[in-house]
């Protein structure tokens, strides 16, 4: 089941020219990009893994893009995604935020119906990538040491 | 596509491979790296030829080459390469729209010379120039010393170099005194990981920045010696010469033009000594010692003006008089223990 999410999410994936233009409009407004990652896909978990700090002072999209290529060749079984913040006065808010790399496979959620009383459902959502442990959820062709930053020793 | 790619490729027949037009598409397909979207040149087959002076003017090359001449005074070698290295561009741009091969030339720099000859000032300039030519996307300057790229503790220094690159990416990145980043004398020095990275960076995306290194001919030889791999990188070693008296002069004259001031006849004679006085000096700096030079006689002329009291004109506000170019100390024949050069000639080392 692929994984709709924020903006351009009814579209095919965006290629890196694609990206790097997003990332160029960004940073044209004014927004810092940061880089995002993470291997939980439920739709409510909106706080990703960071990869390296937000890039506030950067000129040209390439900057961005080595980053996101950066977090691709570390963890190229999940999600990563692309967030600009808009920090201007009366918005500061993220103005915009794409995926830029899923897993290779994506095998969906399962529906729980918990039963409660007087005939009440509640409905629940487990991916079934959740149900291992954080790191191993998308197989295992990546960095051992789970989530992590972009530190001095992963060049 | 235009029609003019070869006789198979009328009206709306797929263009297809074969010795006639393979050449001529291949040039600017939609995914070509080299197509950075500034000038959209169409593709051209082998019999076209090109007029190198319309596509100079359509450049804008010849402009800015022209405003390039007329700002700098002197550095005749500076701008006999700048000149080469436009010539260099505009030819490989025309070389890839008749679908020959034209491999994007290593742009970095090395810029050797004495403090105030122009190598800050040039590589500003040579930033906008490659923007105009399509070879940056922005052409922003970032000017970094040894401390904004070395850092203080293990594992510091890397992703502070990074930073520093990606600020710089689409630009010019500017490393003042170079050679400061190697420290032979301490093999623990962090700088040869800034060094790495740098050079990592200069391969990686050779299309994204331009790595400008400044600083004395002399020591950056040695860097260069102890850094083989930095020397092959670099491919366009600049020696900014120092200034003449009549280059200096002219400096003079338009800076002090550029803050509207004069100076009269006996005041420029004086001041002409003055710079023949203060090249001989030690720690003279080119133009920067000239600019120096004329803000402490804007602060005699002030202190002349206000002590004199009175009424006053536009003109006296102008004019610098030769007393005031006098009053420097270089001027004292027998200098007094510890006052030549004058304490506040030159803040450079």
């Amino acid at each position: 089941m692929r994984i709709t999410q924020g903006t351009f999410s009814y579209l095919p994936d965006l290629s890196d020219d694609e990206v790097a233009a997003q990332i160029q409009y960004a940073i044209d407004q004014g927004w810092s990009i940061a880089v995002e990652f993470t291997d939980d896909p439920h739709p409510r978990n909106f706080l990703w893994d960071m990869w390296g700090l937000p890039m506030f002072d950067i000129a040209d999209a390439a900057a961005g893009l080595h980053e996101v290529r950066a977090c691709r060749d570390a963890y190229p079984e999940r999600y990563i995604r692309v967030n600009a913040y808009d920090a201007s006065l009366g918005r500061q808010t993220t103005a915009l935020s794409f995926i830029v790399n899923r897993p290779s496979r994506e095998p969906g959620f399962r529906l729980d119906r918990q039963e409660g009383s007087d005939r009440q459902i509640r409905y629940s959502l487990q991916a079934y990538a959740a149900q291992r442990p954080a790191g191993e959820r998308y197989g295992r062709n990546e960095t051992p040491n789970g989530a992590g930053h972009p530190g001095p020793a992963s060049g | 596509m235009s029609a003019n790619a070869g006789p198979a490729s009328s009206g709306f027949a797929m263009p297809r491979p074969g010795p006639g037009s393979a050449g001529a598409n291949g040039a600017t397909g939609p995914g070509d790296p080299e197509d950075t979207g500034t000038a959209t040149p169409e593709p051209l087959s082998a019999d076209d030829t090109v007029e190198l002076g319309e596509e100079q003017q359509a450049q804008r090359l010849s402009r800015m080459l022209d405003e390039f001449d007329g700002e700098f005074v002197g550095l005749a070698p500076v701008k006999a390469r700048v000149r080469e290295i436009a010539a260099l561009l505009l030819i490989d741009r025309l070389r890839q729209r008749y679908g020959l091969t034209s491999s994007r030339p290593s742009l970095h720099m090395c810029f050797t010379g004495s403090p105030g000859t122009g190598k800050t000032t040039v590589a500003m300039h040579m930033g906008e120039m490659l923007r105009e030519l399509g070879y940056l996307r922005k052409g922003q300057l970032v000017s970094v010393t040894r401390d904004d790229l070395v850092g203080q503790y293990v594992g510091h220094t890397a992703p502070k170099t990074k930073e520093v690159l990606k600020r710089a990416m689409g630009g010019v990145l500017l490393i003042d005194e170079a050679y400061y980043l190697y420290r032979p004398e301490n093999e623990r020095d962090y700088g040869q990981e800034a060094i790495e990275i740098l050079l990592q960076f200069m391969e990686a995306h050779r299309e994204d920045l331009v790595v400008i290194l400044a600083g004395y001919a002399d020591r950056m030889d040695v860097f260069f010696r102890s850094n083989p791999g930095m020397a092959s990188r670099v491919a366009h070693h600049i020696d900014f010469p120092d200034f003449t008296l009549d280059e200096l002069m002219q400096i003079a004259g338009l800076m002090l033009d550029r803050e509207q001031y004069q100076l009269s006849g006996p005041a420029r004679e004086a001041f002409m000594e003055y710079v023949g006085l203060r090249m001989t000096q030690p720690r003279f700096a080119n133009a920067r010692s000239i600019r120096n030079a004329i803000d402490r006689m804007r602060l005699r002329q002030a202190r002349r003006l206000v002590a004199a009291g009175g009424t006053i004109g536009r003109s006296s506000l102008m004019e610098i008089s030769e007393a005031d170019v006098r009053a420097s100390r270089v001027f004292g024949d027998p200098p007094a223990p510890g006052d030549a050069p004058p304490p506040d000639a030159d803040s450079h080392q």
